[in-house]
């Protein structure tokens, strides 16, 4: 039994390969990737003070982006398209620090560095003290001390988790409902026996892509409307934009993680080489696209891979649209890259349906376990 | 210009899986291929139904919506029911409402399987599913229906069901090849074609065949001289004796026979294998 079993792994060799390579590779990426440590806070200071104020900012604040000009609207504004995840608004009886809540760990690490901030001039302040009585009497220093900024948190004023994972989560199940389970589509046709029925059956591949992918599509669209609901109903994760917008996103980003599980499908020979290869397709999703780990928290060279990922751009825009109120304008780099990948997968995936449903060459088998071709 | 194929090649790396095979299938006309596993029968059905290119050779073959195909598996999908599987079918295949109606009706009469519209072809039993891909693939009146092992695995009582389907076909005009390890469905045909290791080893009608048969056939109720054990063979509770050469040597308790279309086919093969053989 045990040579058996032996000899038939050594044939499946795409399984070999994957439990081999694979465990390697994810330690690889996922030990660069899993980082919750946030280095750089992009910061926005504005107000008639920002120049000065500005200045004194150090690390972890960079780049420090300084507008005198500007006020409290400008610094709303850049928080919410995402230009900067901290925003001192300087005038006035005390500087306020704006910090964008709805990213959760860059929120926190603001949240800090602005605690420090005020730590540092407390010490000031108390150093002056220290020095003041040290001075002979009738000798007074008059140096002004400002106030420590007062800490505003924007988009999700508790830090709660659950509503900055909740429309994260939509995507995580949506990646499950497309890739996972409209993984299992083509090998089924291919293990029963039906693959060559319609590879000679007057059907296009483009025919063959929509029949597989449609209703996984609308049963996707329920699931993502159950996810939602459910996730302001139970978490209070509010809807601060467009309804139109997040659907237009989220059916986009469906489109593209079906047409993805097709594909894996279609070059599959069994149902559990499809499951191994749409977990590999998962797990990059939930680990790299921003959803556990900050982006920003990554090192350069695994972070290209979260740019190749569809959930990083849904990710973006329903947090965007349900957290900030982000409108289109905001949002249009997500919708197009999601598009590009979506224009990618759907050629892929009809190419290789092409290939499926064109008459196999002389040595290829028409069906899996067939060997170099039944005679 | 009948469908069919001429020189047909087809390679599988290094092993030829079809050598220079001639078929012609004239619309209305039932041809059977016969031969062991690994022959090339499906190899060959494959390559007339457009599911494979071949190496070299020429094939005439209707347009894809003008082909019925049964591959070796049923072809029918385990998880949808009778009717489904049928309604999938007539879809794909664009056919207008009311033709798919008197199609499905009259297919299912001759096959036996109105009253299980409903039950799902994976709960069928392997002649019913079986009698439903050959529905299947006749539901859109193809010019060419190309069935690859109907009958194999087949009860008789369905394998008469399914030869009322294949004769219903060919009386509507299609020209029909079907692949079978069962010689006496061949006898049915038109013609049958003999395959064996991708080369044609006989051809023509069922008569042609047993007529051409070389040497002599003898019939025994007990086993042959060990000397000849090797051209010797079982039919039933009696033996078979193939004698290469035309010279009538007696041997007691051995008569001649004629040879029916099994018997004709075992000694075209023996024919092949031993040195002595006047293969064809």
């Amino acid at each position: 039994m045990i040579v058996k079993e032996f000899l038939q792994l050594r044939r499946d060799r795409r399984t070999l390969a994957m439990m081999i390579v694979l465990p390697l590779l994810l330690l690889v990426v996922f030990g660069y990737a899993a980082s919750f440590d946030v280095s750089k806070i992009g910061a926005l200071v504005v107000g008639p003070d920002a120049q000065a104020f500005g200045q004194r900012l150090r690390a972890p604040f960079s780049p420090v982006s300084v507008h005198p000009g500007e006020g409290m609207a400008a610094a709303r504004n850049a928080l919410r398209d995402g230009q900067a995840d901290v925003a001192f608004v300087t005038g006035g009886t005390r500087t306020v620090a704006l910090v964008n809540g709805a990213d959760l760990f860059t929120a926190r690490a603001a949240e800090t560095a602005v605690a420090r901030l005020a730590a540092t001039q407390l010490n000031a302040q108390s150093l002056l003290a220290q020095i003041q009585a040290e001075l002979p009497q009738g000798v007074s220093l008059s140096v002004v001390t400002p106030k420590p900024p007062k800490v505003e948190v924007l988009f999700n004023p508790g830090l709660k988790t659950a509503v900055v994972m909740v429309p994260g989560l939509a995507g995580v199940i949506l990646v499950f409902v497309g890739t996972l389970i409209a993984s299992l589509g083509v090998v089924r046709e291919r293990q029963a026996g039906t693959l060559e029925q319609l590879a000679v059956m007057p059907l296009s591949p483009w025919d063959v892509l929509i029949g597989k992918i449609a209703p996984y599509f609308l049963v996707g669209a329920v699931d993502l409307a159950i996810v939602l609901g459910a996730g302001m109903l139970l978490f209070g994760v509010p809807m601060r934009g467009s309804w139109a917008l997040l659907v237009l996103g989220a059916l986009l980003f469906l489109f593209v993680t079906l047409s993805l599980g097709v594909l894996v499908s279609s070059v599959s020979q069994n149902q559990g080489q499809a499951m191994q290869l749409a977990m590999l397709t998962v797990l990059p999703q939930i680990l790299l696209s921003g959803l556990i780990f900050p982006l920003s928290s990554m090192a350069a060279g695994v972070r290209w891979i979260s740019y190749i990922l569809p959930l990083t751009y849904f990710i973006q825009i329903s947090r965007g649209v349900m957290l900030q109120g982000q409108t289109i304008g905001d949002l249009w780099r997500p919708f197009v890259f999601l598009a590009v990948l979506g224009a990618v997968v759907v050629t892929a995936a009809t190419l290789r349906f092409a290939r499926l449903l064109a008459p196999a060459p002389p040595g290829r088998a028409l069906r899996a376990g067939a060997g170099e071709g039944r005679a | 210009m009948n469908f069919g194929a001429q020189g047909l090649t087809v390679r599988f790396g290094r092993r030829l899986a079809l050598s220079d095979v001639d078929l012609e299938l004239p619309p209305g006309e039932v041809r059977v291929v016969v031969g062991g596993d690994g022959a090339g029968k499906t190899t060959l059905l494959e390559v007339l139904a457009g599911a494979r290119t071949a190496s070299a050779g020429e094939v005439r073959r209707p347009s894809a919506e003008r082909i019925g195909y049964l591959p070796a598996t049923s072809g029918v999908y385990p998880d949808l029911s009778v009717a489904e599987n049928l309604a999938f079918r007539a879809a794909a295949y664009r056919m207008p409402r009311a033709v798919f109606a008197e199609r499905r009706a009259a297919l299912l009469g001759a096959g036996g399987l109105l009253g299980h519209e409903g039950r799902l072809g994976g709960e069928l039993s392997g002649g019913m599913r079986q009698k439903l891909g050959v529905i299947c693939a006749m539901l859109a009146q193809p010019d060419l229906l190309v069935l690859d092992e109907p009958t194999t695995g087949v009860d008789p009582a369905s394998r008469r069901d399914l030869w009322r389907l294949i004769a219903h076909a060919a009386a509507d005009g299609a020209a029909v090849v079907v692949a079978t390890t069962y010689l006496d469905e061949a006898e049915r045909a038109v013609e049958l074609v003999l395959l064996e290791a991708g080369r044609v080893l006989a051809h023509g009608a069922p008569e042609a065949v047993r007529g051409a048969m070389p040497g002599l056939l003898l019939d025994g109720g007990a086993a042959p001289p060990a000397a000849e054990l090797e051209r010797a063979w079982r039919r039933g509770a009696r033996w078979r004796l193939w004698r290469p050469g035309a010279a009538k040597v007696e041997l007691e308790g051995w008569r001649e026979v004629a040879p029916d279309l099994e018997d004709a086919v075992t000694v075209a093969l023996l024919a092949r294998e031993t040195a002595e053989g006047v293969a064809q």
